[in-house]
Formats: C-alpha cells, sequence, structure tokens
C-alpha cells in the first residue's frame, strides 16, 4: 500500500526553485534512500513532507489523505517523523526528558523509554545528561530516539551521518535497520551513500531539484549513481545553479 | 539596626516584585517577546477585585478565586486571538501590539475609575506586624505576601521540572522547531504560557494593591520593575527571577534609608550595574527552568 505520494510538486525559497515538479511514491515497510549533492533538493524534500514547507505547486498525500496544508505537529500525530539535520536536541533538556517529549503525541505504538535505550545502550548511561553535554553520536542517536518516541510510520532522516566518526555511523545505522526490521518506513537522506546504501533497499537520486534516477541499489551501478549524483554533463550547468 | 530592618524590608517586597516577572520571563522565554501590556494586566486584575468588593462585600481577600482564572482565561483568549496573530505578522508586531494594548487599558481604566488612588482594604491585617527585635518588626501582610509569592514561585518551578506540560513549555522555549517536529501544538504552549503569565501578574497586582495603593497608570511602574528583576536575575531562569527581585527590592528599601526620594533611584542603579557588568544576569542560563 502507499503510503507517501508526491505529486508535480514544486517548492520555492523565494525566487530559487529548490524543488521541481517532483513525484514521488513510497509503499509501506520501505526504505528509500535520497541522494544528492548539496542544493540539490533533498532537505527541502524532507521539508515538505515533515510539513515544514508548503509547496508552491502539487500535493502530498500520506496514506491517500492529503497533507500538503496540515502543520508539522499534527503531521507528527499522524506518524510523520523527522530526525533534522543538526539533531537540534533540546540542549537544556535532559536525554530522558528530551525523549520524553518526543512522546507527546500519544500514539499507539511500541516505542518506550526502555525500547529506545534498548536500541542505543550508549545514551541509557547519559539520560540525566542535558542535551546540550552529549558528544556528536549522542545527540544524534538521541535525536532519532526522540522520533521514535512518537511511533512514526514513516521515519524521515536528514544527514545522519553528518560529522561523525564512521564507528559511531555505523552504531547508528544497526540502529535504524533494527527500526526498518520493526517495520517502520524509512526516508533516509544522505551525502555520505555508503551506509545508506546498506540499509535502502530504494534509491532515488536528486540533481538540481530533479529526480534523474531511480532504482534499487542492487540493480543499479556504481557509475549510474554518481553519474546521477554529480550530473553527467549533458546538461550546461553554472556555478550555484540550484 | 536600621540596616537590617532596610535589608528585611526589602527582602519582603522584592518576592513581590518577583511574582510580577515570573509571567514576564516566562513569555519571553516561550515566544521572544516582552509583553508590554504586562504591568497593566496587574492593575487591570487590582480593579477587577476592587469591582468585586464594591459589589458583592466582604474581604478583598476571596476576590483572589475569582480574579486568577479570569486572569488565566484572559491570557489564553489574548493569546489565541491577538497575540498569535501579531507573532506571524513579524518580530516587531508583538510589541506594537502589547505596547497599544497598554495604552488602550490604561485609558479604559481612566475613563471607567477616575485617575485617583484606589486601595484594597484588609482590615487590621493591612497594619499589624510581628515583632521580632524591639527596632524590628514584620507587617504580616508584607510576610504573608513574600511566603505566598515564594510559595507560588517554587511551584512554578516544580511544574516546569517535573510535569509533561512544564516540560513541553521548555522544550518549545529552547527550540521551538524542534517542538513543532516533536508533535508538540506551538499553539496550545503558548496559550499555557500567557494564561500562567497573567495569572501570576493578577495575584502581584492584588497584592501590591493591598500593600500600597494603584492608579490606572501605575501598571508601567510594575512593568519597569518586573522588567529589572527579570534582566538582574538572568532571563529565563525562574529562580534568577527571584533573586533579582529580591536584589531589586533590597536596593530599592536601602536606597530609601539613605535618602527617601531615592528608593526607586537605587533599584535602577543596580540594574543598570548588572546590565554593565553582568548583561546574562547573575543566574544566567540560557532556558526557562
Amino acid at each position: 500500500m502507499t503510503m507517501l505520494r508526491l505529486e508535480g510538486v514544486t517548492a520555492n525559497y523565494g525566487h530559487l526553485r529548490a524543488l521541481e515538479e517532483m513525484s514521488l511514491s513510497l509503499d509501506e515497510g520501505e526504505i528509500l534512500a535520497v541522494l544528492g549533492a548539496n542544493g540539490a533538493g533533498k532537505s527541502t524534500l524532507l521539508s515538505l513532507i515533515s510539513g515544514e514547507l508548503k509547496p508552491s505547486n502539487g500535493k502530498v498525500f500520506f496514506n491517500e489523505v492529503d497533507i500538503t496544508h496540515l502543520d508539522p505537529y499534527r503531521r507528527v500525530r499522524q506518524g510523520i517523523a523527522l530526525v533534522p539535520e543538526g539533531r537540534h536536541l533540546f540542549a537544556s533538556l535532559t536525554v530522558e526528558e528530551n525523549l520524553l517529549v518526543g512522546g507527546s503525541t500519544r500514539r499507539a505504538g511500541s516505542w518506550s523509554l526502555d525500547a529506545v535505550y534498548e536500541l542505543f545502550p550508549f545514551i541509557k548511561e547519559r539520560r540525566r545528561s542535558r542535551g546540550g553535554q552529549l558528544s556528536g553520536g549522542e545527540q544524534q542517536a538521541v535525536a532519532i530516539g526522540r522520533a521514535l518516541m512518537s511511533n512514526p510510520a514513516l521515519l524521515l532522516l536528514d544527514e545522519v551521518s553528518l560529522g561523525l566518526a564512521p564507528v559511531i555511523v555505523r552504531d547508528l545505522y544497526v540502529g535504524l535497520r533494527a527500526v526498518a526490521n520493526e517495520g517502520t518506513t524509512l526516508l533516509v537522506v544522505e551525502q555520505d551513500l555508503t551506509e545508506a546504501l546498506g540499509v535502502a533497499n530504494q534509491v532515488l537520486c536528486l540533481l538540481d531539484g530533479r529526480v534523474v534516477l531511480t532504482g534499487s541499489p542492487q540493480t543499479l551501478s556504481q557509475s549510474q549513481m554518481m553519474n546521477a549524483y554529480f550530473g553527467d554533463g549533458e546538461r550546461a550547468r553554472t556555478p550555484g545553479d540550484r | 539596626m536600621v540596616w537590617t530592618n532596610a535589608v528585611v524590608q526589602g527582602l519582603l517586597l522584592g518576592g513581590l516584585y518577583a511574582l510580577f516577572s515570573v509571567g514576564l520571563s516566562l513569555m519571553f522565554g516561550v515566544m521572544r517577546f516582552v509583553n508590554l501590556a504586562h504591568g497593566d494586566f496587574s492593575v487591570l486584575a487590582a480593579y477587577a477585585a476592587y469591582v468585586l468588593v464594591e459589589h458583592a462585600g466582604g474581604t478583598p481577600l476571596w476576590t483572589f478565586a475569582a480574579v486568577i482564572p479570569l486572569a488565566a482565561a484572559v491570557g489564553f483568549v489574548l493569546q489565541r486571538f491577538i497575540l498569535d496573530r501579531a507573532l506571524a505578522a513579524g518580530d516587531l508586531s508583538p510589541l506594537l501590539v502589547t505596547f497599544g494594548l497598554s495604552i488602550v487599558i490604561q485609558s479604559a481604566l481612566q475613563q471607567g475609575f477616575g485617575a485617583n488612588n484606589l486601595s484594597l482594604f484588609l482590615g487590621p491585617l493591612s497594619y499589624q506586624s510581628w515583632k521580632i527585635t524591639n527596632t524590628l518588626y514584620l507587617g504580616r501582610l508584607e510576610v504573608i505576601v513574600f511566603v505566598v509569592a515564594v510559595a507560588l514561585i517554587s511551584g512554578l518551578q516544580l511544574f516546569l521540572a517535573r510535569t509533561q506540560p512544564g516540560r513541553l513549555l521548555r522544550a518549545t522555549a529552547d527550540n521551538p522547531r524542534a517542538a513543532a517536529l516533536s508533535g508538540v501544538n506551538p499553539r496550545r504552549v503558548r496559550a499555557l504560557a500567557t494564561a500562567i503569565a497573567l495569572a501570576t501578574v493578577a495575584i502581584g497586582g492584588l497584592f501590591l494593591a493591598m500593600r500600597t495603593s494603584f492608579t490606572p497608570t501605575s501598571g508601567s511602574n510594575d512593568l519597569i520593575f518586573a522588567f529589572e528583576a527579570v534582566i538582574i536575575g538572568g532571563l529565563g531562569s525562574l529562580w534568577g527571577t527571584l533573586l533579582g527581585g529580591l536584589i531589586l527590592g533590597v536596593a530599592q528599601t536601602v536606597g530609601s534609608q539613605i535618602n527617601p526620594a531615592d528608593g526607586v533611584l537605587a533599584g535602577h542603579l543596580v540594574f543598570l550595574a548588572v546590565l554593565a557588568y553582568r548583561p546574562q544576569g547573575i543566574l544566567s542560563q540560557r532556558s526557562l527552568a
């Protein structure tokens, strides 16, 4: 069953066109990795799905309900949770309080404090520490845990690996794989391909606000993805062009 | 001994200032603007109590039961129908809107009640005192006000620290974007903050009206004292606000002891000194509670 569907969505930041006529369909249980260089429109896509950005054109459907104009907090209550780039923890709240705020939607599901601590054992011992005192990896784990506390049906992840040591990124993705195995649909945005491709069963490449390649990571070749990532040179590009 | 007396009286006064300030601090923490009508709402509450006593009689003490829920309801409605819209219109709008509200409230009260000094008279409680030593007497009302103020601030602190609505308030003050992305309804949090702010400032307004007197325009002074207490203590921290209130109160009474006309001035000077040497406040903290 289709969980998320974008229909001809166009989004602008002022005069900048960030996404153009984008269509996308994501089935329940799928794990989609969205790849692309800086400025390709990946974060814009997440903002459109989380509701922080409203499209100038097109529609967004969640479980076949039009949510184009729904506020972000209402989307969380419907089951769409975003782990934003840069983590955005509540710096003055403790780890446990951060998680409890995430659980404020009271959506039914299996996630709880204990379940999150089991998923990322290394944050359990820091549960009384404030969000601002954590290392980057711990912050990222808490940010993921906070999103899970809302029992999302669709979990959006923006640049999970950014600025983190590879060993920590590996731990985080082990956790995400466990989340996916529970049946949660994932949409992962990454610049770093390795981990994302390891977990994904669908890939979508964005270039200059357009979809240039879709497929499964098993069937797509490395060079196809590289071309899609950097542009294959057929289109003239000017610096700063989005 | 006169100095001990001045300090003790200042502490008692400072508890009341702190009560004025917590709402200002709370609203600033959640919405990042200073409610310029904050003091006028305290005066509005005092007039409401005055009218209630005029019509229904009895001691002004019972009016707390009516005025506090009324003030909270006014805060909720004010946020939903006026301040939320102002916030959506840009950073300057809430300041302009609350400045306008302040003028509207002052003018309406002047129209309705005239410019005379009024007071809520409590009978003997207004002037009785406890004798501590031969030279130190504590007004009973002053002590009661102080104890209630400190208890209320402590209770509010506990509410913010331990309850889920309190956590959501702090989370929103900390990072409104992340709060919305965690499913927290920002409108509800803002309405809660304003309801608490108006309820606490109404209590402060009633106490002040019982301790001294009020006029339609005395809210401007209340706002300045509240603002000074918040800045001295450090924005966003309730304990800091309490401390700021106490310091301001002591500065004023000690100043008056030096020269009776200079009490308020001494408070301003302490405020300026804090701004100059420790602009983040004495108990600085980036966030609520």
